[in-house]
């Protein structure tokens, strides 16, 4: 601060503006100031900026300094931490409030200090480098001019809502004014990131600055130093009124806005949002009803109204199960993009993926875009062809997005080798093989490959059930033998799931996390063991859902009523894409691996609709019929007579629909405790993560450990002991789920 | 290239990583001159022939629109290399090769070298092709010349560059020209017909030639206004730079320095003597242009930029003891070249920075060896940038791969008779004239070496080229 009061008093001197620094922790670090503001570093997120109370009241006298100093016209706000402008607020400190009231009073404090800034009579410039996130965008928009760069790390948004929060320092109210009603909604409701160009656009921010290249000094430095003298010139004009900070808007800016000033029509977007919302979220999730509410509150009732809800409804959200849920989950996330097996001897730069099916080539468009130099093999032409055109078209559909350029799309491409041979093996630092899901056909690669990779190469199998020591008992080298479990389609889903076997060695599995990691997967690491984690949790939740379908519940209420708990993909249909030849396989090898308690539907009526040809989507026919282009699919009417002959009786005092709800989610819940009860997973936050990532356990209950918190042992034991009272074993609680019924104060999550 | 198998000679030219050979031309005096040159040091390298420029012309380089606008890309082209036979008097039939730079390409005249060659009055018998490398086409032109030459495959060759901005090819769109060829392949009228009731709106939308690096899709005057900012080079000093090379090039062609310039007899118009575009202003009067690529804030402006040119020039190369055979006093010997390439994004102005200290070190030359300086003026700013990196030791040690800067060359010795900014810049065609101002500017003040350099886009090649003058008698 000291530091800045020097700056304010030296182009104070000079009649000038005032360069307002957040201090970088390595500036921290350097010596500056080191005492008072070590308080600022997160131990979560060291390297971005957080509104933290410190932060705030820091920044509250620098501002009263700047009003009271008359040499000072205007004010520029500027980050010097590389890659963050403000993250956002700290989420410590919100999550140490106890009471929505606390929440709302700093909801209240944030508002107050953006006011004042937005009133302030010398202009405020926001110069915005790196991420521009949550309160962060509410600190640049409450400025009165915006100045970007234009930077793939520059993104602006508002990810509130994905924490199950709203936009609590006035956010709410300033952005439909800024960008008009609708596209406020979007940016608010979805919480999606904001490029600097779009925003430019949207009118969120009002000038644009290029990156530079080198100069006599990194290009990193120095464009955050032509960024502030830019910076400096436009506030400087605004402050002697050269430069307006008002927006030329466009045609339709202007007719929107005229639009959203008639109430009569203002209803009619609340209403069309709210339904979308509530269709979209099944009322699971209060934030963007809130936000909705909100955003009402404001344009309807005026500016104190507005603020008023605001903060309160921050503070109500603040303390919902779903933000805790939500939050949890971001933690989990963060926590599962680090590697906890350090760095590996030997960086992975060559990988070749084995198989250039769906997986293989998915797994070779996210290494290949990543600057890995990629290998994909397969044994024919015509299915490498495939592949190779399948990672054109992902790699295609960012350029038609304008997220990649035609020319960065080629050169990325150069970085692939389609290949029929094991040429180049010699060279690769890990082998990923997604062949087909036979141990005979693994053993086979394995040798193969085994015979032309150098030594220190990783021999990767992509594997949703075999256990990785089964595929390594053939290999002479099983310490750099590992599972890399992706999913499906994997350019889309974020999780991985890694395998280690009592054989696989630490440097493995820290190249493997390594390269997970690279290609932006989130990475959860669990023990070997028929199913692994999530193959294992989603069995016994599919031989209910199998049974479900016996006892006469048809494939769309059961889709429904899957949905309607959270789910984001409904039970039925999450068989038909995960191919009902597949959970055929997987259901028996688990179920001989694990016997009565994997059982429940009839394993027999899959094997009827393998022999029917009743794959799923890739079939086009599964318990739904798929048509191209068509997107309101029908029930396939094929399936009638099957589920009729393997009609079982219903048993109506565990038929309601809540009572299928548990039926499906306490197995999955069950089995996902004792996996972390038998040391398949290390910890209950990376049994979440895998759950919601991987197999899309509803996202507002955080995962199945969450959930077991939040809706209490004892409860889900309660449960789990009336279905077992009806079915028998299948619904027995683990252990480790008794401990914690019994013992009300053990929580998985503290 | 692993397989090993491939002849030494070819060897010799892969390129590190992505770096081209890159270009120096060098003239070494010759006894005609009338002051001494200071150094004996010659640069002949044993086992290489002896490559001189006999001479060189190029016709006046005219602002787009003006006095040739009528005209298509081989008329130019054919002046200049008419102008070149009545300046030399060299037989036509012992010019062995001609090769033609050129950038925007007239689809009609693809090999403009051969188009232009005929109509000039040269032997059907002399074969000519045409190269392409943005804006040191010519530099490739005279280059290719020079390693034909070194090959023994040529005694005699005519190198020049041509450009016409007046007139660029402007497409039909990629819809329509498809329509467009299935047209010719449909029989009935029917099928005629049902392909014309095809065509929409959007189909008869111009395509424009690119005026953006087609990798990053940027314009070449954004670029230079990133450089400038990159290397902290204000608006005031590009103008500064901008009234110089005007200040300069107007003294020049006042005081009959610019030798290379031949009339132009323009079909229908007056005869064109000189250099059109050299408009020294004042500082105010430059300080009112809005930026025109970075806006608002932005520093490039149309008076520090070149502007869009019309022009060709052309050389006469020979060996060494063809030259002196006929009779000929060669103005300047090529020596050593060097063609680098970069980063297209952040670095594709900055060539001359690369290549200089390059083809020094080959010659075995340092900075203060060179007397005369010529480098090609894209923009002011990036001149400006690229004498700051030239400068610098943190450039050089972080992007160069050097332990400290080559350092700038003095101004006094750098482009004193103007540039691309006032002189114009006719793409193709600037390669030769700034080796003939470097021949003349040698002679006019006595000095021995000459260094040209210039950058180009497109290709991102930077080339550089050091030419000498030597007090070898022949």
């Amino acid at each position: 601060l000291k530091l800045c009061q020097a700056v304010v008093g030296l182009l104070g001197r000079f009649l000038v503006d005032l360069v307002l620094f957040f201090f970088s922790r390595s500036q921290i670090l350097k010596g500056w100031r080191a005492a008072a503001l070590i308080g600022l570093e997160n131990p979560f997120r060291p390297t971005v900026n957080t509104l933290s109370k410190q932060l705030s009241s820091e920044f509250t006298d620098i501002m009263n300094e700047i009003w009271a100093n008359e040499a000072v016209k205007s004010a520029v706000l500027i980050s010097s931490k590389p890659g963050s402008f403000i993250a956002g607020a700290d989420l410590d400190m919100i999550e140490a409030c106890k009471t929505s009231q606390e929440v709302a009073q700093l909801s209240q404090e944030g508002q107050k200090m953006l006011e004042k800034i937005e009133q302030s009579p010398k202009p405020v410039v926001a110069a915005i480098s790196g991420s521009c996130l949550g309160g962060g965008l509410e600190l640049a928009i409450a400025c009165h001019y915006r100045i970007a760069t234009k930077e793939k790390k520059t993104v602006l948004a508002t990810p509130e809502v994905l924490l199950g929060l709203l936009p609590g320092a006035g956010g709410t109210q300033r952005l439909p004014k800024m960008v008009g009603l609708p596209a406020a909604f979007d940016i608010m409701l979805t919480g999606r990131n904001i490029r600097a160009d779009r925003a430019k656009k949207m009118g969120l921010v009002d000038q644009l600055v290029d990156p530079l290249g080198p100069g006599v000094k990194s290009p990193e430095a120095r464009t955050i130093e032509y960024l502030e003298e830019v910076a400096i010139d436009f506030a400087r004009g605004l402050a002697n009124r050269t430069v307006s900070a008002k927006r030329s808007k466009g045609l339709m800016q202007k007719l929107t806005d005229y639009a959203m000033a008639v109430p009569f029509v203002r209803q009619q977007v609340y209403k069309t949002v709210e339904n979308k919302v509530r269709k979209q979220t099944k009322g699971l999730y209060p934030a963007p009803l809130k936000i909705i509410e909100t955003v009402k509150a404001g344009l309807d009732q005026g500016h104190d109204a507005g603020y008023l809800a605001e903060s309160q409804n921050f503070g109500q959200l603040a303390v919902t199960k779903e933000s805790k849920a939500l939050l949890g989950l971001y933690r989990g996330q963060v926590y599962c993009k680090k590697n906890k097996f350090g760095t590996p001897q030997q960086e992975v730069k060559t990988l070749a993926v084995l198989g250039a099916g769906l997986m293989g080539a998915g797994i070779a468009q996210v290494s290949v875009d990543k600057g890995l130099k990629t290998i994909l093999k397969d044994t024919a032409q015509q299915g490498l062809d495939r592949g190779q055109q399948q990672v054109f078209k992902g790699l295609n559909s960012k350029v038609k997005k304008k997220s990649l350029t035609s020319f960065e799309r080629d050169s990325i491409l150069s970085n692939l080798t389609g290949q029929l041979d094991y040429k180049g093996f010699e060279k690769a630092d890990m082998v990923i093989e997604a062949v087909f899901e036979d141990i005979n056909i693994k053993h086979k690669v394995l040798k193969e490959v085994e015979a032309v990779i150098p030594a220190h190469c990783v021999f990767a199998s992509n594997t949703s059930a075999l256990p990785i020591s089964q595929i390594a008992a053939v290999s002479k080298r099983p310490e750099k033998v590992i599972g890399m479990h992706y999913f499906s389609p994997v350019d889309r889903m974020q999780l991985l799931e890694i395998i280690t076997t009592d054989k696989t060695s630490q440097d493995t599995a820290a190249s493997a996390v390594a390269v997970g990691l690279k290609q932006g997967k989130i990475v959860i690491v669990v023990k070997d063991g028929p199913g692994f984690y999530t193959t294992r949790c989603l069995g016994p939740m599919l031989a209910e859902v199998v049974r479900v379908l016996q006892e006469g519940t048809d494939p769309k209420k059961i889709d429904a009523i899957s949905t309607a708990f959270g789910f984001p993909v409904g039970a039925a249909t999450l068989i038909d894409e995960v191919g009902v030849d597949v959970a055929t396989h997987v259901a028996e090898d688990l179920g001989k691996a694990f016997g009565e308690r994997f059982g429940g539907g009839s394993i027999e009526l899959f094997k009827l609709m393998v022999e029917k040809g009743f794959l799923g989507r890739k079939a086009g026919k599964g318990f739904y019929i798929y048509q191209e282009g068509v997107k309101n699919r029908s029930v396939n009417s094929g399936m009638d007579e099957i589920l009729a002959r393997f009609k079982l009786p219903a048993k109506p005092e565990v038929c309601t629909d809540e009572d299928i709800q548990m039926r499906l989610v306490t197995r999955f819940v069950n089995e996902a405790a004792m996996c972390l009860q038998e040391g398949i997973l290390s910890s209950p936050v990376e049994g979440d993560i895998g759950a919601v990532f991987g197999l899309g356990f509803p996202p507002c209950l955080g995962g199945p450990f969450r959930y077991v918190d939040s809706y209490g042992a004892k409860q889900l034991v309660d449960k789990l002991r009336k279905y077992e009272a009806v079915y028998g074993s299948q619904f027995t609680p683990c252990q480790l789920l008794l401990d914690y019924a019994n013992n009300p104060s053990k929580k998985f999550h503290q | 290239y692993s397989s090993g198998v491939l002849p030494t000679l070819l060897l010799t030219y892969v390129p590190k990583e992505n770096n081209f050979p890159s270009f120096l031309v060098y003239t070494e005096s010759q006894n005609y001159l009338a002051v001494q040159p200071k150094s004996k040091k010659t640069l002949t390298k044993s086992g290489v022939k002896n490559i001189v420029v006999v001479e060189g012309v190029r016709i006046p380089f005219l602002q787009s629109g003006t006095s040739y606008a009528d005209l298509m890309p081989h008329d130019l082209a054919r002046a200049a290399l008419q102008g070149l036979l009545n300046r030399t008097s060299v037989p036509r039939e012992v010019v062995d090769y001609i090769v033609y730079g050129t950038v925007i390409q007239e689809v009609k005249t693809s090999n403009v070298a051969r188009e232009a060659a005929l109509g000039a009055g040269f032997s059907d018998k002399t074969p000519a092709h045409t190269v392409t490398m943005a804006c040191i086409s010519s530099n490739q032109a005279m280059t290719t010349g020079v390693g034909m030459i070194a090959a023994g495959q040529c005694d005699v060759v005519v190198a020049g560059g041509v450009e016409l901005m007046s007139d660029v090819p402007i497409r039909h769109s990629r819809k329509m020209r498809k329509t467009m060829l299935t047209l010719n392949r449909a029989k009935t009228l029917g099928q005629k017909l049902s392909l014309l009731s095809k065509i929409r709106p959007d189909y008869f939308a111009p395509e424009l030639p690119a005026v953006a690096e087609f990798s990053t899709s940027e314009t070449m005057g954004h670029s230079a206004d990133r450089l400038a900012a990159a290397f902290a080079v204000s608006r005031l000093e590009q103008d500064e730079y901008a009234l110089r090379s005007h200040t300069l090039a107007k003294k020049a062609q006042d005081g009959g320095l610019l030798l290379d310039v031949v009339p132009f007899k323009v079909p229908g118009k007056d005869t064109v003597t000189k250099d059109n575009g050299i408009r020294p202003s004042s500082m105010e009067q430059m300080g009112k242009l809005k930026p025109a690529f970075v806006k608002p804030y932005g520093t490039v402006t149309a008076a520090n930029s070149s502007f869009l040119t019309d022009g060709a020039s052309a050389v006469l190369l020979m060996s060494e003891e063809k030259a002196l055979a006929m009779g000929y006093k060669p103005k300047a010997y090529l020596r050593d070249f060097v063609y680098v390439s970069q980063d297209p994004k952040d670095q594709l102005l900055l060539g001359p920075t690369y290549a200089t200290p390059k083809v020094l070190e080959k010659a075995g030359l340092t900075m203060a060896d060179i007397d005369v300086f010529e480098f090609h003026e894209a923009f002011a700013g990036q001149i400006l940038a690229n004498l700051k990196a030239m400068d610098s030791d943190w450039f050089a040690q972080n992007y160069m791969g050097r332990k400290s800067k080559v350092g700038a060359p003095p101004l006094e010795k750098f482009n004193t008779w103007g540039g691309s900014l006032s002189l114009g810049h006719p793409f193709a065609a600037t390669g030769c004239r700034l080796v003939m101002t470097t021949a003349h500017s040698l002679k006019k003040e006595g000095g021995q070496y000459g260094l040209v350099a210039a950058c180009a886009a497109g290709g991102q090649v930077r080339h550089s080229l050091l030419l000498s003058l030597s007090a070898r008698v022949p």
